[in-house]
């Protein structure tokens, strides 16, 4: 079975938002009607988005890290907003794996996002229903498009390439070995959501100086016999 | 959590409402049993009409936490999965009992028993709708507290004292309004109702309370360290990803401080428990017919409240991504 999904490259992101506005263009001007704003220009603008950096300092000065966190809905591959829907609108797609909302059955209940511990789940204030991350499900499926561009808007603005995607159920995909070589985790386990989308943790590059790095032992400059001879045989005369 | 007004009068209008048909239900099986002076079939079918009014107005309200009401008729197909679809089948289901048992009265078909049972009890359509109906109401009351209940991520309502509270806190005051309605009609059923919904009030001030000082103890199941994967003690939010806030900086938070929670708590403990059962107490004293009425309208009040500190209490582990509102 697949199950598709974004592997998110902590050490990379440099919290530029650019998947945020290119998840904002490509998603408001689908086939899915926009995600309204209110207020774009005013005081206090809001709006519904599928995808949101935010920023979370490590650490009390003066020995702190920025930590940029782009934050999507998961895919769990047990989603618990799935079955509290009244509906049916949510679902879970058995071919790839991705979890949906058909707008035309969704009442705007709201159940949905209290079952969903990572605040995924948006209303849309002028749709009147609930909204999510589709993982750009009509590009990926798009077969008129090249197939270089059937991948989410997000991984394809990203500029540090943060953003992978892929299968994670096929061992020998690039997702599945940035998990499996670069220690991919997922967000809150505890509540066994099992989610498809891992992060790749921040990792320091640190320069480490062995004392015989700068005191080579070959050093091929150095005087290495260091006998004194007075006139007796030496040992190459006895070797020839 | 955010406490949305229509779900307060929703869950607490059609508490009150299922618990007067429980209370009317009791009374006539009493009086079948000549523990009470039998009413005429003007008292239920005013009964019933009041509950069915309270249940109606329920459902308006419920109309309003909506986005598209208009396809509410599609909550009816989840009932395997979604304690809210299955709410919604059992409310119509209540509606209309109730209005049967009311119509059942009004053509007193209490008159016309069907068979007699054991010889003693003469088994009417009023007597089998009314148990239906209690039947259906209970089925109502676990379906609208599972809703909460059943929600694994907010540990302050996955709790089997959610469901008791709300079965306990409608039954009271659905005796409560039963005694205020036969008070105001001057049935002599007064005491009968206010010591029910006495007895009631007291069990569920033991089931609050307890889901209380359940919520002091209550550990987070998350972190911020789970919620973001990174193993440090001091973790801080700079950026939420929004200029202004959003859905859920919005639909998580009751945006009051904790000394407005707390005050409100103290306020229903007040409104709902001690105050409603004094005013039985006085009514009866007194022979007053305007205290019960007053102590039912007490105590809706005070279940207002309550169900708004309900809301409050929850903290949704979303939050932790939402510090700077948390």
């Amino acid at each position: 079975m697949t199950q598709l999904a974004l592997v998110i490259d902590l050490n990379v992101c440099v919290g530029c938002h650019a998947c945020v506005t290119s998840c904002k263009q490509w998603n408001t001007s689908g086939w899915a009607g926009p995600l309204a704003d209110h207020n774009p220009y005013g005081a206090g603008p809001t709006g519904t988005f599928f995808n949101r950096v935010q920023t979370f300092e490590i650490g009390r000065f003066p020995d702190t890290e920025t930590l940029h966190f782009p934050k999507s809905c998961l895919h769990c591959e047990e989603p618990p907003c799935v079955p509290v829907c009244p509906t049916g609108a949510s679902y879970k797609r058995p071919d790839n794996g991705v979890v949906l909302v058909d707008y035309d059955k969704c009442i705007g209940c709201k159940y949905c996002s209290w079952s969903c511990p990572y605040g995924a789940r948006e209303y849309d204030e002028r749709q009147r229903v609930m909204k999510k991350c589709t993982l750009c499900i009509d590009r990926i499926l798009d077969q008129s498009l090249p197939e270089r561009e059937r991948q989410p808007a997000c991984v394809l603005a990203c500029p540090t390439s943060a953003r992978l995607f892929g299968d994670v159920h096929d061992p020998h995909s690039a997702v599945s070995l940035a998990i499996r070589e670069r220690g991919g985790y997922v967000l809150m386990p505890e509540w066994g959501t099992q989610p498809a989308n891992h992060y790749l943790p921040r990792r320091k590059t640190r320069l480490h100086i062995d004392p015989d790095q700068l005191q080579r032992v070959d050093n091929p400059l150095r005087r290495e016999d260091l006998t004194t001879y007075t006139g007796e045989e030496a040992v190459d005369d006895v070797a020839w | 959590m955010h406490p949305a007004f229509s779900v307060l009068l929703l869950t607490t209008l059609i508490g009150a409402g299922q618990g007067l048909l429980l209370a009317l239900y009791t009374g006539q099986v009493y009086a079948l049993a000549r523990l009470l002076p039998a009413q005429g079939p003007d008292f239920y079918v005013g009964g019933s009409l009041l509950a069915l009014v309270l249940l109606v107005l329920g459902l308006v309200a419920s109309f309003f936490h909506l986005g598209r009401p208009e396809r509410a008729w599609r909550t009816a197909t989840q009932w395997r999965t979604s304690w809210l679809s299955r709410e919604v089948i059992v409310l119509p289901a209540v509606l209309g009992l109730v209005a049967l048992y009311g119509l059942a009265h009004a053509l007193e078909l209490t008159a016309r028993p069907w068979f007699t049972l054991a010889g003693v009890l003469p088994v009417d359509a009023t007597l089998v709708l009314g148990l239906l109906a209690s039947l259906a109401v209970y089925a109502l009351y676990v379906c609208t507290a599972m809703i909460y209940a059943s929600v694994r991520f907010l540990p302050e309502w996955h709790s089997p004292l959610t469901v008791a509270n709300f079965i306990l806190l409608g039954m009271a005051s659905g005796f409560m309004l039963a005694a205020a309605y036969a008070a105001w009609r001057g049935a002599p059923l007064v005491a009968f109702y206010g010591l029910w919904a006495v007895i009631f009030t007291l069990l569920g001030l033991v089931t609050r309370g307890a889901s209380l000082l359940r919520r002091g103890r209550i550990t987070p199941k998350s972190s911020p360290q789970s919620a973001i994967g990174v193993r440090h003690q001091a973790l801080v939010q700079i950026a939420q990803g929004a200029t202004a806030g959003s859905f859920n900086t919005r639909e998580f938070f009751h945006g009051r401080s904790p000394q407005t929670l707390r005050r409100v708590q103290g306020l229903f403990l007040l409104l709902v428990f001690p105050l409603p059962v004094l005013l039985i107490g006085l009514g009866h004293g007194l022979e007053s017919p305007l205290a019960p009425l007053l102590a039912f309208g007490v105590q809706y009040l005070g279940l207002l409240a309550e169900r708004w500190a309900f809301f409050a209490e929850a903290r949704h582990p979303q939050n932790f991504y939402y510090q700077g509102v948390a």
